[in-house]
């Protein structure tokens, strides 16, 4: 539509400068403007791929808007009704968007395999610091819990809840997972969304260039707290890094057992807090879904399921097997509802009702009906709260 | 009462709690949908209508009633589906700055849910297949479709999950897991409610409809066209018919099949999509988008038809570029498949297959924009008349094109890895399905409403119409597609950023002008209605067409044509035309034709019941309507007598009439 | 009818039977087929397409159970694998079985080629007895493996198995029930063209059937073996 303008008078002209306004507010979004050479690469492919295609938009565009005015009836214009073939357009027509596709084409190749999340990174920034050693990655281990991150720096030794604390500067390769539902690890100023999923590990390195305080979220809808699945992200230097580390070394709270049971539970709007000590196996249990103690991981069952269960040296056909009635080693799951009895059926009720104010929700029964009315955090995890990032 | 274990075997979960008593907009609308319900079963029984609706409508097995009646239920539909929109822009506008908005999470997860759901499955869907209903058998020449039975059921299975849909309005709730019903929310331990159980037996129920209804579209494509009507001489909307109906029956099963695994997860407690015991919910995702992606283009092949009907109707040209414009259909049909992975291209599958999906999603782009030079090469050297329907089509190939780019845009992974989930991506599917199919939708409605009812609809409120959607899908969308760019998801009830308000409070004003646009569609209906004599159109080709509906009376009799058309040409009524082929007059035939059956109303009404005694676990009713439904259906089987003749006397005057009406007006 | 009236176009000048347009027009081609045609109302054909289209849809179906199966089917998640749950002979000899019913069936369609009724019947309701006995197996071996405590709530590899092998089940059931609906309606109508066409449609899903099972057979059972 903004074509026609050419011809506007200059008032009009003015009215059509505040969509460009606010357009240009975008630019500043973390998603143009980002902290972060992953993001930014990423922007760049944006711009580039909009104005390839732009190539081609723009004069199909004019061209829409000429020929719908020029051929109008009445108009005078060129009548050809038998007009229907002709080989030069057709080659045209299909060679020219091929033409912008194998372009983008390769563009989306390469980088896609060099941007890959899975993939070390080779420069710490672009411009003239590119050359710069890139260093061995900060590790920090994320858990997305209903409805709140968890941030482990399993070489730190701190854990963190919905407060993600990075160096500038440095590699940081995130592992992801998710305790029960999907959610994608999403720090727009840092890199691309990534999926954290139960049962697996997704992976992401990234490394952030300016410090600050920028936001970071959940990106996938994953029921009632979906919304307040936010946290901060804090960019500081290296010495400021060290000071935060200390400072959470010196809060004093574990995140021991019954800390990771309290906090598995759904709650939402939980603030931030921090932990001084954590055990240095968490994540890898969480992701094998056996942090209670008395359940088998992921990777001893499948190993079991690999070699048919058993016992990997009795080579015999069904030697050592677990039986045909052997049961699975974990697993709560509510029962189907056929095999329910009638005072079990529960009622499906309503619950759309206001929230209440005055009652601090939030069930601690996964799926419980109440879980979808929560406005606040689990009292239990209150004091747990700490204080405000240190930088 | 309702606690004894006796009212749970009779009720099940039903209890005095499913009710929203405590809610004052659900009970309002309770209110408004009783009243206006007892208004019109109160004037249908006033005015005797009742037979007459039962025999010529419910029951009626006429590809074109059944047309009709799947594009009103698509229009009711539509006033639902807007409405919840309207809701979400309201919360959205509101809940900034620490306030929640008017919506708690367990209302607002419903309503963008049901929006989702209801907007493809209960507008789309049925908007498209009445269009194709309507016009398909006329354009190909034929009497009827090839099971005109199956057709009706078809229509009433569809009614049967709308009808789920709305009742989980006002009895229990809905799914909150998302328009396609994501695990693992919807799983049984994360949504014991009723909510997906709503959903599935909703869709399942309208899916073998849909299902069902392709199957007779295809065939009827395949084995009814007119003599002389070669597969390159079909005309490019009974092309893009058969693509859109091939590409459903490839993928609706896998959509039956996703959602019958995930009842039985929720049912019998098995473990396809769980989290633990070897249960993999990512495979979900990829079983519904299997299905998803190519849903797009079952719905977006067919308005494709539409645009290029009318584009050449309207310039007064034949299309340009026809065998590539068949080319660019088939191809987009194949293509379609092999891209669903886009969906999640930040699920981590690696960087070879997301590129490989990337690229194929990409050159999907290639036989699209062919399609679209070739409507613009069929506007040029053209003479065109800007009428309603041609309005749209302009519309539509300039904002169209936006949504493409910013599609392809979005196939770029590491673009993506960005702007997925994002309120960019929002817009971008909004822009190409209001922009796209919505549009088209319009266009084909006012090209083909005169066809239908044999007069044309009212132009000044067309225009209002026109210009409400046209205006308000950019005033809305536009800052949508800036929040995306700033790096706001999609789902969010409130916001932080109050800087971000202002973008949301003109995506409000937007939908209230689409408001307006819809409000005017239902006064045009009117007005048009009132003025129909004004209107009228007795030749029974208004907009000088170039296909075969227009060779016929309109409204079409019955039988549609007295004599079966030969087709010599792809713009077969235009050559018929320019030779100057006049209609026969006399030497007519009886007409065997398909009798009105009850039986496809009767089995979608026991379906429901069905699916709402396994929602509620009402065990005993399921097994009753479980074998009704067998019963209904293998009786059915024994009536053998389901055709009739119509008498050569009843032709004449049919034509007759026809005859004199067309030669009085020209 | 349906392949004479496609055959009229290419004969566009043949001037018997067929109202040309007013004799305007140099060409005179035929515009209108004046002839009572039933091309409207194809009757087999169409029906026995459309059946096969539905058929295809319904492998569709099948191949997405499959495709789960092949996702879920090492996913033991710790319970009991394929070799010590699966009785091969028995599940040998009900592919036997089901095998045999497709024979049966198609003496049955011989007998109707032959238009006599109670031939088909008789061949109906031994291939009628030959399903009820397949799904009686299988619901035996399900009894055994569920009585056993392999429930397809136990693990990703055993829902998978149950829902594959189950829809099968089910659609042998259908079929089932279908057969006794055409032996009634054999009887009170004979062999009329409609019953055919059932018949033919029927021939299609159990014949459809057989194939889907070797599938079955070999991925869920064959395979599952050899892991």
């Amino acid at each position: 539509m903004s074509k026609s303008s050419l011809s506007l008078p200059a008032r009009t002209k003015h009215l059509l400068l505040v969509p460009l306004l606010l357009l240009c507010a975008a630019c500043q979004g973390e998603v143009l403007n980002p902290a972060g050479d992953i993001a930014r690469q990423q922007r760049d492919i944006i711009y580039i791929s909009t104005g390839l295609m732009l190539l081609i938009i723009i004069p199909v565009m004019i061209l829409i808007v000429v020929f719908a005015w020029r051929y109008r009836k009445g108009k005078g214009g060129t009548y050809d009704p038998n007009f229907d073939h002709s080989t030069a357009l057709e080659l045209v027509i299909w060679s020219a968007p091929l033409l912008i596709i194998i372009m983008l084409g390769a563009l989306t190749w390469s980088s896609t395999h060099l941007l890959d999340p899975f993939r070390p990174l080779d420069r710490i920034s672009g411009g003239k610091d590119a050359q710069k050693p890139v260093g061995e990655p900060l590790r920090v281990q994320v858990v997305s819990m209903d409805w709140k991150w968890l941030f482990i720096y399993p070489e730190q030794g701190v854990a963190t809840v919905n407060e993600l604390v990075l160096p500038v500067d440095r590699q940081v390769r995130f592992d992801i997972t998710s305790t029960n539902m999907m959610n994608t690890f999403y720090a727009p100023t840092l890199a691309g969304m990534i999926y954290a999923m139960p049962g697996m590990r997704s992976t992401l390195h990234a490394v952030l260039n300016k410090p600050g305080t920028y936001e970071g979220l959940s990106a996938n809808y994953s029921g009632a707290g979906f919304s307040d699945m936010r946290f901060k992200l804090h960019g500081v230097d290296q010495a400021g890094f060290d000071r935060w580390v200390a400072g959470a070394r010196g809060s004093g709270k574990a995140l021991d057992l019954a800390t990771y049971r309290q906090l598995e539970k759904p709650s939402e709007k939980v603030p931030a807090m921090r932990f001084a000590a954590t055990d240095g196996d968490l994540f890898r249990r969480i992701l094998e879904r056996c942090v209670e103690p008395g359940t088998k991981c992921m990777s001893e069952i499948m190993a079991h399921d690999r070699r048919g269960g058993g016992d990997p040296h009795d080579m015999r056909p069904g030697a050592g097997m677990p039986g045909r009635a052997s049961q699975p080693p974990h697993g709560h799951k509510p029962e189907g509802a056929i095999f329910k009895s009638p005072s079990e059926k529960g009622s499906g009720p309503n619950v759309t009702k206001p929230a209440d104010p005055n009652k601090a929700s939030g069930t601690t029964r996964p799926g419980a009906p109440e879980n979808r009315n929560m406005t606040a955090i689990h009292p239990v995890l209150a004091p747990l709260a700490g204080r405000d990032a240190a930088a | 009462m309702f606690d004894q274990p006796l009212s749970k075997i009779i009720f099940g979960r039903l209890t005095w709690e499913s009710f929203p008593i405590h809610e004052p907009i659900l009970l309002v609308t309770f209110a408004v949908v009783v009243l206006l319900g007892a208004g019109m079963l109160a004037a249908v029984t006033k005015y005797r209508l009742w037979g007459w609706l039962w025999r010529e409508w419910l029951t009626s097995v006429d590809h074109k009633k059944i047309g009709i009646m799947y594009i009103i239920l698509g229009i009711i539909m539509l006033l639902r589906g807007f409405a919840d929109a309207l809701m979400m822009r309201l919360q959205q506008a509101m809940a900034f700055g620490g306030s929640e908005g008017y919506l708690n999470a367990h209302h607002y997860d419903q309503i963008f849910t049901a929006h989702g759901t209801i907007m493809i499955f209960f507008v789309a869907i049925p908007l498209i297949v009445g269009i194709v209903n309507l016009v398909m058998p006329l354009q190909i020449g034929a009497r009827d479709v090839a099971f005109p039975f199956l057709n009706s059921l078809s229509l009433w299975l569809t009614v049967a999950g709308a009808l789920l849909v709305m009742v989980s309005l006002f009895v229990g709730e809905f799914s909150t897991a998302g328009w396609l019903n994501y695990v693992p929310v919807a799983n049984a331990e994360n949504s014991p409610g009723v909510g997906p159980d709503y959903y599935l037996w909703a869709l399942q129920i309208a899916g073998v409809g849909t299902t069902l209804s392709a199957i007779n579209m295809v065939t009827t494509i395949l084995k009814m066209r007119a003599p002389g009507m070669t597969m390159m001489k079909m005309p490019v909307f009974t092309w893009t018919a058969l693509c859109s109906n091939v590409l459903a029956i490839a993928i609706f099963p896998i959509l039956t099949g996703a959602f019958a695994l995930l009842m039985l997860d929720r049912y019998v407690g098995t473990n396809f999509f769980t989290n633990d015991l070897g249960g993999n919910p990512m495979m979900y995702w990829n079983l519904v988008w299997i299905w998803g992606h190519p849903e797009v283009y079952v719905l977006v092949l067919p308005v494709f038809g539409i645009y290029s009907e009318i584009t050449s109707t309207f310039s007064g040209k034949r299309l340009f570029g026809y065998s590539s414009m068949v080319y660019a259909t088939v191809v987009i049909t194949i293509l379609s498949y092999l891209v669903w992975l886009h969906h999640f291209f930040t699920m981590g599958s690696g960087a070879s297959v997301n590129s490989f999906f990337g690229i194929a999603t990409m050159v999907i782009s290639i036989p699209t924009g062919a399609k679209i030079f070739n409507w613009l090469f069929t506007m040029y050297r053209g003479e065109i008349r800007m009428e309603l329907p041609m309005m749209w089509v302009v519309a539509f190939m300039l904002t169209f094109v936006v949504g493409g780019m910013t599609g392809v845009l979005l196939a770029v992974p590491p673009a993506d890895f960005v702007l997925h989930n994002s309120l960019f991506l929002v817009a971008h599917f909004h822009n190409v399905i209001i922009g796209g199919i919505v549009f088209g939708l319009f266009a084909g409605m006012y090209y083909w409403f005169p066809k239908a009812f044999g007069f044309k609809m009212d132009v000044f409120w067309g225009k209002i119409v026109f210009w409400g959607w046209v205006i308000g899908y950019w005033v809305a969308w536009t800052p949508i597609y800036i929040v995306g760019l700033m790096g706001t998801t999609r789902r969010v009830r409130y916001f932080d950023d109050p800087t971000l308000q202002p973008y949301f409070i003109i995506a409000g004003i937007g939908a209230l002008i689409i408001l307006v646009g819809i409000l005017a569609f239902v006064v045009q209906i009117a007005v048009s209605i009132k003025n129909r004599e004004k209107l009228r159109d007795t030749t029974g080709d208004p907009w000088d067409g170039r296909t075969l509906e227009w060779a016929t009376a309109s409204p079409p009799p019955s039988y549609n044509f007295a004599f079966t058309p030969v087709v010599h040409d792809i713009d077969a009524w235009y050559d018929m035309k320019k030779r100057g082929a006049a209609r026969p007059q006399g030497g007519y035939q009886p007409i065997h034709m398909p009798k009105n059956t009850g039986a496809g109303v009767i089995l979608s009404a026991i379906a429901m019941v069905l699916g709402f005694a396994m929602i509620w676990y009402m065990w005993w009713l399921a097994a009753l309507s479980l074998a009704a439904l067998f019963i209904v259906a293998i009786a059915h089987t024994f009536n053998y007598d389901r055709d009739f003749y119509v008498s050569v006397d009843e032709v004449e005057r049919t034509e007759g009439e026809h005859h004199r009406l067309a030669t009085a007006g020209a | 009818m349906t392949t004479k009236a496609t055959s009229k176009p290419k004969a566009a000048p043949r001037k018997k039977k067929i109202a040309a347009a007013a004799a305007t027009v140099s060409a005179d081609p035929t515009f209108y087929l004046i002839e009572a045609d039933d091309h409207h109302h194809p009757t087999g054909g169409a029906t026995l397409l459309g059946f096969w289209i539905y058929l295809m849809s319904d492998a569709l179906l099948f191949a997405a159970i499959f495709a789960t199966f092949g996702v879920l089917g090492t996913s033991y998640a710790g319970g009991p694998t394929p070799r010590e749950i699966f009785e091969l002979p028995l599940v040998a000899l009900n592919t036997a079985i089901l095998l045999v019913s497709s024979i049966t069936y198609g003496f049955g369609m011989l007998a109707m080629e032959q238009g006599k009724a109670k031939l088909t019947q008789t061949w109906l309701l031994i291939t009628g007895l030959l399903g009820a006995s397949f799904v009686g197996i299988e619901l035996y071996e399900f009894g055994k493996l569920i009585a056993e405590g392999a429930t397809p709530q136990t693990s990703g590899f055993l829902s998978a198995f149950f829902t594959l092998v189950g829809t099968h089940g089910l659609h042998v059931t259908f079929g089932i029930i279908w057969i006794v609906v055409m032996l009634v309606q054999v009887q009170k109508r004979g062999l009329i063209p409609e019953n055919k066409r059932r018949l033919l449609c029927l021939s299609m899903f159990w014949h459809f059937l057989d194939v889907v099972w070797i599938g079955v057979f070999t991925f869920v059972y064959l395979l599952g073996m050899l892991r």
